[in-house]
């Protein structure tokens, strides 16, 4: 297979849709040397080939070897995901979506039912969680040029569970019908009012009355059920994608030959075990010693539509782009602004005009990158923060970063930056990186 | 550093396996089964450890459908039978389910004591279907011992009670006599605060 392609020039480039083929051919080569099936194993897997299919998941799909533990995220992300859905399945079993009974039933469930308290702690600490992984699954991304031909798809079907995800957070943090749930629920469909000639309609169908009450806590209920097993669907699809062509790497180097790889079986079965164990030590730290850190205290008290709490902030996952909403002193922009900094991510694949995809390689780009990843948090800051005083020019020059990151930084640094030599296969530049140990 | 020292074992045992070349085959041969088998064990402790993790960390969630705290707060209940008169039945709910507190006449006592317990299909004197010194009181959980119906009082062939659904049929001592159910109504328990309370559960 590797005859096809000829890798004698560092310099030479592959297209992506070549490394598309160098991958498959990989592919293909382990595939010959799989070991055959039980009896039984065949026999379900002639009528139904799911086990040809985790085989090839496990054993012959080839991931690169020099993945680091930036690439542990995917799965922390699912792993969260999972339990998500378990804890939420168990609580869905006690709540009641109903405006007269939520508040009280979200506290029956922390009194009276058995290990009701621990599995809400977990359902809540484990949002904060998935997010955290999300996060560090895009950062990771941007910073290794994942999204980069021929990931886009990959990437775009990332940033489509990122919105879902958001979405999803967004109406369970409704359901405990608390004074932060209610007012959340209210400021944030009030952003639908900024749509102009149709923007009250659409508000109107969105509450299913003319204010945030009983339909639209009902509704948000139904919805916030469903979408996690929408977002597995789309998982599959992320998974699909990534299978087809193959994992990006920390070299941002294709994958050439059979060398430059390893099976997920046992390699990354045994590592992202590891990454599961520093989860959940991470997770047992806040949900047995602060599981309300991540919360907000008002959401304890009962809502009340006719007390706003003076200081509405959402959810801390949600801070940097609330900051991006408050920066903008127009309803209608600030809204544009909010949401645009996320749809903003579909166009990188194309706004990144870098020719080689690790930042590793990238000195001047690193620079711009951590700056971001810090102007992010910054903002995640200022969105905690009142609205007022220095803080709104604060939030101004930090949005204004996060937009020039992409529209300016990201078209035109490589046009001038320079580019350290680049490892000419990922087996190379595994043994760089293991040289020294 | 898993993965790294899982590679490092491999490329260990690449250079063994090499200069084992050298020696003779047999001992190669040993040191592989060694390992496989090495290998094995811990393959199956992990497995088994994880299996038995799973399980512990399941075990709450299933916990949870169990009745809850205030469920089992309602789980008994105290009853005013002084108003009750002879002959007469009184239904009260507890714990979801219909209880008949019935105050037996003398006849009906008579007649439940008089039954040889082996005409009955589920042998059981009435004495030992109420208190002692309380033989007047029957309290069954009037739940059809078939398929969950609440049988009638006072009907039937043997006065006791008749079940509509499918034709069980219970004597004063609310025991089967005829029809399809297996069991006499269960007692549920329960005690005498005084001569005019009961506690139910």
């Amino acid at each position: 297979m590797s005859q096809k392609f000829s890798f004698d020039n560092q310099d030479e480039e592959l297209s992506p849709k070549q490394q598309i083929e160098v991958f498959h051919s990989i592919e293909n080569d382990i595939g010959q040397s799989i070991t055959e099936k039980s009896k039984v194993a065949s026999w379900i897997n002639d009528r139904l080939p799911i086990v040809a299919t985790l085989e090839n998941t496990l054993k012959k799909h080839p991931y690169p070897k020099n993945l680091s533990y930036w690439w542990n995220f995917g799965s922390l992300a699912g792993i969260a995901l999972v339990l998500q859905i378990l804890t939420g399945l168990f609580l869905a079993m006690h709540y009641v979506p109903n405006t007269k009974y939520a508040f009280d039933s979200v506290e029956h469930i922390m009194r009276d039912v058995n290990y009701g308290w621990l599995i809400r702690y977990i359902h809540a600490v484990g949002a904060s969680m998935f997010f955290v992984a999300l996060y560090a699954h895009i950062i990771r991304a941007l910073f290794y040029g994942s999204y980069k031909a021929p990931r886009e798809v990959l990437w775009w079907i990332g940033i489509i569970i990122f919105l879902l995800t958001m979405a999803t957070a967004f109406m369970g943090y409704v359901l405990p019908w608390g004074q932060m749930s209610f007012w959340g629920a209210t400021v944030i469909t009030n952003l639908f009012s900024a749509i102009p000639v149709v923007g009250q309609s659409i508000v109107q169908w969105l509450w299913g009355g003319y204010s945030v009450d009983n339909p639209t806590l009902n509704r948000f209920f139904v919805l916030h059920f469903l979408m996690p097993f929408l977002i597995v669907g789309i998982v599959f699809l992320h998974l699909m994608a990534l299978h087809t062509v193959g994992s990006n790497n920390p070299s941002g180097v294709p994958m050439k030959t059979k060398k430059d790889s390893i099976p997920f079986h046992p390699y990354f079965t045994i590592k992202d075990m590891v990454g599961f164990v520093a989860f959940f030590i991470v997770f047992g730290y806040f949900l047995f010693f602060y599981p309300n850190a991540l919360g907000h205290p008002d959401n304890y008290i009962p809502a009340n539509p006719l007390v706003t709490p003076p200081h509405i902030v959402p959810e801390w996952y949600f801070l940097p782009f609330y900051a991006i909403l408050r920066a903008v002193p127009d309803k209608l922009g600030g809204v544009v602004m909010m949401f645009g900094a996320i749809i903003l991510l579909f166009f990188i694949p194309y706004l990144d005009r870098s020719k080689i995809r690790s930042g590793a390689y990238r000195p001047t780009f690193q620079k711009f990158f951590y700056v971001f990843v810090v102007n992010f948090i910054f903002l995640g800051w200022l969105g905690k923060s009142p609205a007022e005083g220095w803080y709104i020019w604060a939030s101004r020059i930090a949005t204004f970063y996060y937009y020039a990151y992409f529209l300016i930084i990201l078209p035109n640094l490589p046009k001038f930056e320079k580019i350290l030599p680049l490892p000419s296969s990922i087996d190379e530049h595994y043994q760089q990186s293991h040289k020294h140990k | 550093m898993a993965q790294e020292n899982l590679q490092n074992k491999h490329t260990n045992s690449t250079i063994k396996s090499s200069s084992a070349s050298t020696e003779s085959s047999s001992s190669l041969q040993e040191d592989e089964v060694k390992s496989a088998s090495r290998r094995k064990f811990l393959k199956n402790t992990a497995y088994t450890t994880a299996g038995i993790g799973a399980a512990c960390a399941f075990l709450p969630f299933v916990d949870s459908m169990n009745p809850s705290k205030d469920v089992q707060a309602l789980a008994s209940i105290e009853v005013d039978i002084s108003a009750i008169k002879v002959g007469e039945e009184k239904k009260v709910m507890w714990r979801g389910k219909p209880v008949f507190i019935k105050r037996r006449s003398e006849q009906e006592i008579i007649e439940a004591q008089k039954v040889e317990l082996s005409e009955l299909k589920d042998p059981q004197a009435d004495a030992d279907r109420v208190k002692k010194g309380k033989e007047e009181w029957l309290i069954t959980i009037g739940i059809c011992t078939h398929l969950g119906c609440v049988p009638i009082g006072g009907q039937g062939e043997y006065k006791g009670w008749f079940c509509p659904c499918h034709g069980s049929q219970y004597d004063t001592s609310a025991r089967i006599r005829k029809g399809p159910a297996p069991k006499n109504l269960e007692i549920p328990p329960y005690e005498f605060l005084n001569d005019k309370t009961i506690k139910i559960g």
